[in-house]
C-alpha cells in the first residue's frame, strides 16, 4: 500500500455496527443513531479497552478456581470423589477415549487460557500503538471469537452428567462450585471478545496525524 | 422494489466491520463473496435464493427444535432402574443441586439463544418478503443478531456426546430422539448462517428516520481502496479530505441520547 490508507473515521464517516450503513454524522460532538436502524452510533465501541481489560482481568480471576475446585462430586455407596476438570480429562484418557480426552483438554484448559493471552496481548499491542502485523492481529481476534463459544463444552458435559447420573442411593453426581466459575470465565471471556473493537487495531496506521475524534476512547483511558 | 435490487448497478460504500477501511462493494454475482483486501473481513456475501432458502430451513429449525426438546437426550439403565433426561431436565436438575446461575447459563444457551434466534430471524424472514418491511423488524433483526453468538447448538452436541461416553464407563446408556434431533440442529445452524444475507435483509426494512431522498447511503466515496476491478471516483481528486459531498451522504438524526 503505497498511499495511507483511508478509513470511514478519516473520512468523517460512521458505519453502524447493527445494520453496517455508512453515514455521515450530523455534528463531530455527536455521532446520533443510525437513519436505517436506529441502533446507536459510534466510532470506535465505547470504552472498549477499559472494558475489555475489565472482564479479561476477571475471567482470569475465576479461572483459577475454576481448574482448583471440583466440578463434579460422584457419590458412591462407600465414598464421594470429586473431580476437577483436569480430573476428568484424565478420566477419560485413562478410559481409553483419548480422542475426547483431547478435545475436552483443548476446549477447557487451553481455549480459556489461551483466549485471555490472545486478549491481553491485543489490548497491549493497541495501547501501544502498534502498527506491525495488522491482518494478523485481526486474525488473532477472529480465532478468539470463534472459539470462545466450544469453552461451554465442559458445562454441558457437567451438566448431562448431573442430569443422568441420579441413582441415590447407588450412585448419584453432583455439581462442584468449580463449574460456575468455569461457566463465568467462558461468559466473561466471550463478553470480552465482543467489547474489544478490532478497529483499534489499524488506528494507529491511520497515521499520519489521527484526529482527536478519531477514537475519544481510546484517549480518554490513557491519563 | 426491493432496496437491495436498486443497489445492484450501483457500488455501495462500505466501511470493514473490522478494520474500518473504506471501500465500495463491487456488484456480487449470485453465490459471490466480498472479502476486505486488508484484514480479509468477509464483507458481504449474496447466497442463491437467500431469503426463500433461509424461511424453509429456519422453520425447519424451529420444528426440529421443538423435537430435541420435547423428547429425551439419553437414558441411562443400571440395576434393573432407568433414568432418561431432556435438555431442561438437565438444567433443571442444575438448579436443584444448587447451581441455579449455571443453569440459568445452560437454559440460555441450550434453548432461550437458539429459540430467540430462529424465531426473530422467521419474523424477519416473514416480514420482508413483502418489501418495505415495518420498522420493528430492523428490531428484530437486531435481536436475531444479539443472540446468535449465544446459540451453542453445536457445542451441546459434543457435549452430549462427551457425557455419554463418560458414563458408558459406568453404567448402560442409550441416545434418544433428542439426541439426533439436537444433532440434526447442529447441520441446519451453519446452513442457515451462510444462507442469510443480512445485507438484503436490512435493505428491505424500512428506514428508522425518513432519510433525505438520495437514496441508500453515500453514493461517491474516496475510492483510494478500491476493491480489486474497480475504477477509483473522482470524488477523490476533487476533495483531498476524503470527504463525500455532503449532498449526497445520509445524515443520521442528531436526537438527543437517552
Amino acid at each position: 500500500m503505497t498511499t495511507a490508507p483511508v478509513t470511514a473515521t478519516k473520512a468523517g464517516l460512521l458505519s453502524c455496527e447493527t445494520c453496517g450503513l455508512l453515514s455521515q454524522p450530523a455534528s463531530t460532538d455527536e455521532s446520533g443513531y443510525c437513519p436505517r436502524c436506529g441502533g446507536e452510533l459510534e466510532a470506535r465501541r465505547h470504552r472498549s479497552i477499559e472494558r475489555t481489560w475489565a472482564l479479561v482481568i476477571a475471567a482470569a480471576i475465576c479461572y483459577i478456581p475454576a481448574n482448583m475446585l471440583p466440578v463434579l462430586g460422584t457419590t458412591t455407596l462407600v465414598s464421594t470423589e470429586y473431580d476437577t476438570i483436569m480430573g476428568g480429562v484424565v478420566f477419560l484418557f485413562s478410559s481409553g477415549s483419548w480422542p475426547l480426552a483431547l478435545i475436552v483438554l483443548i476446549a477447557s484448559v487451553m481455549v480459556p487460557l489461551g483466549k485471555l493471552v490472545a486478549l491481553s496481548y491485543l489490548l497491549i499491542t493497541v495501547r501501544r500503538g502498534s502498527v506491525q502485523r495488522g491482518t494478523e492481529r485481526t486474525q488473532l481476534y477472529r480465532v478468539v471469537e470463534f472459539v470462545g463459544r466450544w469453552s461451554m463444552l465442559d458445562v454441558f458435559v457437567d451438566t448431562f452428567t448431573v442430569a443422568l447420573v441420579q441413582l441415590d442411593p447407588l450412585m448419584s453426581v453432583h455439581p462442584g462450585a468449580g463449574v460456575l466459575f468455569f461457566a463465568a470465565v467462558v461468559v466473561l471471556t466471550m463478553i470480552a471478545a465482543s467489547t474489544f473493537d478490532p478497529r483499534l487495531i489499524w488506528d494507529a496506521s491511520a497515521e499520519p496525524a489521527p484526529s482527536k475524534e478519531n477514537s475519544p476512547q481510546q484517549e480518554s483511558n490513557l491519563g | 422494489m426491493p432496496e437491495g435490487k436498486q443497489l445492484g448497478g450501483e457500488l455501495t460504500p462500505v466501511a470493514c466491520h473490522q478494520c474500518d477501511l473504506l471501500q465500495v462493494l463491487p456488484d456480487l454475482p449470485t453465490g459471490g463473496k466480498a472479502s476486505c483486501p486488508r484484514c480479509g473481513y468477509t464483507l458481504a456475501t449474496r447466497p442463491v435464493d437467500s431469503i426463500e432458502r433461509s424461511l424453509a430451513l429456519t422453520i425447519a429449525a424451529l420444528l426440529v427444535l421443538v423435537v430435541a426438546n420435547a423428547t429425551p437426550l439419553m437414558g441411562l439403565s443400571a440395576v434393573g432402574r432407568h433414568a432418561s433426561t431432556t435438555i431442561i431436565g438437565g438444567a433443571y436438575q442444575m438448579w436443584l443441586e444448587g447451581q441455579e446461575l449455571t443453569a440459568a447459563i445452560v437454559a440460555f444457551c441450550a434453548i432461550i439463544a437458539p429459540a430467540g434466534f430462529l424465531l426473530c430471524l422467521l419474523l424477519v424472514l416473514l416480514a420482508v418478503r413483502r418489501p418495505p418491511a415495518p420498522r420493528w423488524v430492523g428490531g428484530m433483526l437486531r435481536w436475531a443478531e444479539y443472540t446468535r453468538p449465544w446459540a451453542m447448538t453445536e457445542v451441546m452436541m459434543l457435549g452430549i456426546m462427551v457425557a455419554l461416553i463418560k458414563i458408558a464407563d459406568l453404567a448402560k446408556v442409550d441416545a434418544g430422539i433428542g439426541m439426533f434431533a439436537v444433532g440434526v440442529l447442529m447441520l441446519l445452524f451453519p446452513a442457515i448462517l451462510s444462507s442469510v444475507d443480512t445485507e438484503e435483509l436490512w435493505a428491505r426494512v424500512a428506514w428508522h428516520e425518513p432519510g433525505p431522498k438520495s437514496g441508500p447511503a453515500t453514493r461517491r466515496l474516496p475510492a483510494s481502496n478500491p476493491m480489486v476491478g474497480l475504477e477509483k471516483t473522482d470524488a477523490e481528486k476533487a476533495d483531498p479530505e476524503g470527504r463525500p459531498e455532503s449532498t449526497n451522504s445520509q445524515t443520521p438524526s442528531s436526537r438527543s441520547r437517552s
